[in-house]
């Protein structure tokens, strides 16, 4: 039922695991399923993420969008990690079965958690980023329709 | 190749060889209908007739009070819309648990969209029905009880005798949906007083797509399936002759090894739960410690999750199963384990291994070194154990 793609990711998840004194950490959750997300970032002081590491708990998808969102903003600045969205995560599996959609979502609201907080701390306000939800149920209604 | 281990076995069973041997003449050579008047169908008729007695013994129940259907879950479709119809008059309503297979609990939800009122017992920790919430919810207008024998998540056996009891005393239709327990443990219709019994051949070693529905006689119960006369009028359609021949063979291979079956496998259960219990931390046992079928280990491993736990498994060659909600396509944990009162949390790290007669020892040790692996990696992987390690240090020093 898994691409590749994600069974790859799945077996052999990149960047697991955590940063001391990260510059900035999300955790989301998803109501929906009760599957839970953290991301890690460290970010220079140009803005740009030098590392992610990820702890997820939830199924093979979860797991597998969180190891390629890492993947994906890796090396971007700020503003660029705002355009990985689940789509996009979702893409560079090859795709997700329809039932597992709502685990990228997981991903991109971790992504925007992290860097909510990281804007928090530092004082800055990123231009596009929203206040992330607790849980991410909500927002997937809306998509759903 | 690598090795496969199969611990599915309350999902389907592997054939019996003679089972698959006693099907094999009636698909190409006698191959008649046994509706049909010549000769040649006559026998496809009279193995049929063989295979009913051989079904109904299992049971203590006469011949003529088994009808073959296409499964269990037709069976339970049957029996619960069956005595709603019957007993319209009289109110129709029914009593189950909050815990029956789906089968049950969908047909039930269906009756109750129909204005059919229904009363879902609950069940304590260890997943069995309380008597006296049974005897308290039964009504004037009360048409069956329905309450599985055995459960098919957890395993946990139901006291079907007192049940059965309850149910005469008050002049109530009793249902179980005995897919799990049938052809495993000793069942008896007339000791147990039970009125309707849904029972599957391919959880016994039988093939798929054949099961049967016990009717006690004079019990008034109408079609579900119309059209032809088969099976005295009361479920149309061309019999599964291969099919019920086969659920005839595996019913008789029950019936003569099933107390040393149930012994060898309850041993090996065990066995199984000893070794997980006092290897991984964190794990709780599902379902009554010995009121349980001797096939089913069910457990929980708290901060990590089914699915990923399964395809890590599945990695190794293990076949296993999971209550969890992201493997059977539907997102909500399982209504069994949130039945027993396990948290939301602890329901999504679920795992069900049910053992064969075939299963050994060697797979068992295979199985549990392959978990202690998986459970490992995904708890280190885990936020929710993350939390927990770092609020309690102490413990800590105790899982390590
Ligand atoms: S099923 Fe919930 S994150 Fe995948």
């Amino acid at each position: 039922m898994y691409s590749e793609k994600v069974m790859d990711h799945f077996k052999n998840p990149r960047n697991m695991g955590e940063i001391e004194q990260p510059k900035g950490v999300g955790t989301v959750g998803n109501a929906k399923c009760g599957d839970i997300m953290r991301m890690y970032l460290d970010i220079d002081k140009d803005g740009v993420i030098r590392d992610a590491k990820f702890k997820t708990f939830g199924c093979g998808a979860a797991v597998a969008t969180s190891s390629m969102a890492t993947e994906l903003v890796i090396g971007k600045t700020v503003q660029e990690a705002l355009l990985v969205t689940n789509k996009a995560v979702m893409e560079a599996l090859d795709g997700l079965p329809p039932v597992k959609v709502h685990c990228s979502l997981l991903a991109e609201e971790a992504i925007h958690a992290a860097l909510w907080d990281y804007a928090k701390k530092e004082g800055i306000v990123i231009e596009g980023l929203k206040e992330p939800v607790e849980d991410i149920e909500e927002r997937e209604m809306e998509d759903d329709l | 190749m690598r090795e496969q281990i199969y611990l599915d076995n309350a999902a389907t069973t592997r054939m019996a060889p003679e089972v698959f041997a006693a099907m094999q003449p009636y698909f190409m050579e006698s191959y008649g209908n046994p509706s049909s008047i010549y000769a040649f169908a006559q026998k496809s008729g009279a193995a049929v007739e063989r295979a009913r007695e051989e079904v109904a013994a299992l049971i203590g129940a006469r011949a003529d009070e088994i009808y073959f259907t296409g499964g269990g879950s037709e069976a339970d479709n049957w029996a619960i819309l069956g005595a709603a119809e019957a007993n319209a008059k009289k109110g129709g309503h029914i009593i189950t648990s909050c815990i029956e297979h789906h089968a049950v609990l969908h047909t039930c939800a269906y009756l109750e969209k129909r204005g059919h009122a229904v009363t879902y017992l609950d069940v304590d920790e260890n997943g069995t029905v309380d008597l006296s919430q049974l005897k308290q919810a039964i009504r004037p207008d009360t048409a069956l009880i329905s309450i599985m024998a055995a459960n098919n998540e957890i395993g946990t056996v139901q006291p079907i005798a007192e049940i059965g009891r309850i149910a005469r005393e008050h002049g109530i239709l009793f249902h179980t949906d005995a897919v799990q327990a049938y052809g495993h443990m000793p069942l008896n219709v007339e000791e147990m007083k039970i009125d309707l019994l849904s029972a599957s051949a391919h959880k016994i070693y039988g093939p798929k797509g054949v099961g049967f529905l016990y009717i006690r006689k004079k019990t008034n119960l109408p079609s579900l399936i119309h059209g032809g006369a088969q099976e005295r009028g009361k479920r149309a359609g061309t019999l599964n002759v291969p099919g019920i021949v086969g659920f005839g063979a595996a019913a008789k291979r029950a019936a003569e090894r099933m107390e040393a079956s149930w012994n060898q496998t309850k041993e090996l259960r065990d066995y199984l739960i000893r070794r997980i219990e006092s290897e991984i931390p964190f794990s709780v046992l599902n379902g009554h410690r010995t009121e349980r079928l001797a096939n089913n280990v069910h457990f929980c491993f708290r901060f990590i999750e089914g699915e990923s736990m399964l395809m890590l498994l599945d990695e190794e060659g293990i076949c296993a199963s999971s209550g969890s909600a992201c493997t059977s396509g539907s997102l909500d944990p399982s209504h069994v384990l949130l039945s027993i009162g396990r948290p939301h949390e602890i329901a999504h790290g679920s795992l069900r291994l049910t053992l064969s007669e075939e299963t050994t020892r060697r797979e068992l040790d295979v199985t549990v070194e392959a978990l202690k692996k998986a459970v490992e990696r995904l708890r280190a992987m885990s936020p929710l154990y993350e939390d927990y390690r770092k609020t309690n240090a102490q413990e800590e020093a105790y899982v390590q």
